[in-house]
């Protein structure tokens, strides 16, 4: 594996790949639609792969197109009590909590 | 008098500040005309009785100093609207009804702008046709199972059908300029930062940016004029001088340099597009510009970056629908069954696959192979257009390499639809403005756009050319209302 500049060449994601980066993206997959979704990964990291033609070794990535720096604000608290909107949209909750299932046995 | 729809947004300003018709008969107007076009499905949700309502309460209590004195205007539905529902064609977010307002369209409301409905677009914006939708797919007016273009198809289409007067839709990687192309409309990108991003779902955050959609070119200096504003809830948002756009509108460009990008010239390009180039050249040299032949020489690489970038920022934001805070719960029987099962009940095809590739190229041991290599890709692409502004103000190409094609001929093709953005995806990753103007046709009669791409927060120069080569083309759509009930 070369892991410098250079994208893989010629690296296929087989269906192991795709369940593992299902499992990693917190999305449950069928096996039928898994395999539809490795073909279509093929083809367009095949696609991809043409940015493995220029050098870009002296090159700094790019990454903010916004030529800015980050401005400061005061620590104030700006919003209300805004718990009963936070919570209103909640598929499942009780007076002040969101409720999720149960984490630690 | 022509029929009110029919109207441009400065012709209806007019008259309603001129008293010949008021907020609420305009208003009747546009409802009226869309419940007759259900059709074409372009309202994912109506507020159309509240809009009525409101128009009457201008009415008794009118301000006529205001940019849009009573006007109803339909956004596409991935602006966040206080107690109006946001689905951002999303099932995870079918029930979404955000507790806030987007900065963008909180502008409109604030210039006398009345909601009139949420309009459909691409599921999170994800989508060259509006195909992905999860509320299904939009006809395009000018022909029957012809798309819209994508994302915001549902603003092109109602836009284009006279259901609105003016819209607003998101630009991410040409998500208004192609559907505007595809319906024969006007759609402006503005630079990055120039528009707040403040509650605009988020898809790819150093794309994303908000803009106007009209029927001509002055209403989109009207709009932008109100859309475009500083703020501090956005931290890429710009501090700079903005233009009064509308009024600083000009159609003097002589002695303008308009580059031609010979990189443009794509394998395959048909020739009705490369013909329409050419007429567009001879358009803006009879306007007084200058044609200069430049060089983008980084041009092909960028789509296969933009497929890095966006799918990698998309997988990051969309980490947060999680059936917890909101949006669609799928039972589970523990916390990490139902994050899965909600994710993968609530997100479509595109999404996932989108969510996917992103995950994989973020991941550990693959990030400087893909992310990082996109993003000194994306710093070369940049440098293109900087070296080009040394030499001309703006830049002319054809918006698209093809016009509107029909629903279900490329949804199986993930590869072929993304080719849709050839032209529209550089301006992105360089955070430039570019908006598409209609500027001939097809042999079917469906209408082709050309692309002005333009310096950075130099809108006005972008707004003048279009302006000015509008006057030339003279280009008008032929609605027929097929879809009419």
């Amino acid at each position: 594996m070369v892991l410098c500049d250079n994208i893989f060449y010629h690296m296929t994601i087989d269906l192991k790949t795709v369940k593992h980066i299902s499992k990693l993206a917190r999305i449950s997959l069928e096996e039928k639609k898994a395999e539809k979704l490795a073909d279509d990964m093929n083809s367009i990291f095949e696609f991809i792969e043409k940015l493995n033609e220029l050098k870009t070794e002296n090159v700094e990535p790019l990454t903010s197109i916004a030529e800015t720096t980050l401005r400061f604000r005061d620590d104030k608290i700006t919003s209300d009590n805004i718990r009963e909107k936070i919570l209103k949209n909640s598929p499942e909750k009780n007076d002040d909590f969101f409720v999720v299932p149960k984490v630690v046995e | 008098m022509t029929e009110i729809t029919s109207l441009s947004l400065f012709e209806l300003i007019k008259n309603i500040k001129e008293k010949k018709i008021s907020s609420n008969e305009v208003t009747k107007s546009f409802v009226y005309r869309s419940e007759k076009s259900k059709k074409l499905n372009t309202y994912v949700t109506e507020n159309f009785e509240n809009c009525l309502k409101l128009s009457k309460e201008f009415d008794n209590k009118p301000n006529f100093d205001l940019k849009l004195p009573g006007i109803p205007i339909a956004v596409k539905d991935l602006f966040c609207t206080n107690e109006v529902r946001t689905t951002a064609g999303s099932n995870i977010l079918n029930n979404f009804v955000p507790s806030y307002e987007s900065t963008v369209t909180q502008n409109i409301w604030n210039e006398g702008g009345i909601l009139l409905g949420k309009l459909n677009c691409d599921e999170f914006a994800m989508g060259s046709s509006n195909e992905t939708s999860f509320f299904g797919n939009v006809q395009n007016p000018i022909a029957k199972d012809l798309v819209p273009g994508g994302s915001s198809g549902g603003s092109s289409s109602a836009l284009a059908a006279n259901l609105t007067p003016v819209t607003i839709g998101t630009d991410t990687g040409g998500s208004i300029r192609q559907p505007a192309s595809f319906t024969g409309t006007v759609g402006l990108k503005p630079t990055y930062g120039s528009c707040s991003r403040y509650g605009i779902v988020a898809f790819a955050s150093s794309l994303d940016q908000a803009g106007p959609m009209s029927k001509d070119v002055k209403d989109s200096s009207i709009l932008l004029e109100v859309i475009s504003s500083f703020d501090k809830k956005d931290s890429t948002s710009i501090d700079f001088k903005r233009n009064n756009y509308s009024s600083e509108l000009t159609r003097n460009i002589k002695g303008i340099k308009i580059g031609i990008p010979k990189e443009y010239r794509v394998d395959g390009m048909p020739g009705e597009i490369e013909n329409l180039w050419k007429k567009g050249i001879e358009y803006a040299k009879d306007c007084g510009a200058e044609i200069i032949d430049i060089s983008l020489p980084h041009t092909s690489y960028a789509l296969p970056t933009y497929y890095i970038v966006a799918p990698a920022e998309a997988s990051s934001n969309l980490a947060r629908y999680d059936g917890v805070k909101y949006g669609l719960r799928s039972p589970g029987e523990s916390l990490i069954d139902m994050y899965e099962k909600t994710r993968s009940e609530g997100f479509g095809e595109e999404v996932k696959r989108r969510i996917l590739i992103g995950t994989y190229v973020l991941s550990s041991g693959y990030y400087d192979a893909y992310y990082l290599k996109a993003q000194k890709v994306r710093q070369l692409i940049k440098k293109d257009f900087d070296d080009a502004y040394n030499k001309v103000d703006a830049i002319l190409t054809p918006s698209t390499p093809s016009s509107a094609f029909k629903i279900g001929e490329k949804s199986n093709d993930p590869v072929s639809m993304y080719l849709n953005d050839i032209f529209t995806v550089p301006v992105n990753l360089s955070g430039l403005p570019g908006i598409s103007i209609p500027a001939g046709r097809d042999k079917n009669n469906y209408p082709l756009g050309l692309q002005i791409i333009g310096k950075p927060f130099d809108e006005q120069t972008v707004l003048n050319i279009a302006y000015s080569m509008e006057e030339k083309i003279n280009y008008k759509n032929n609605i027929t209302d097929w879809w009419m009930e």
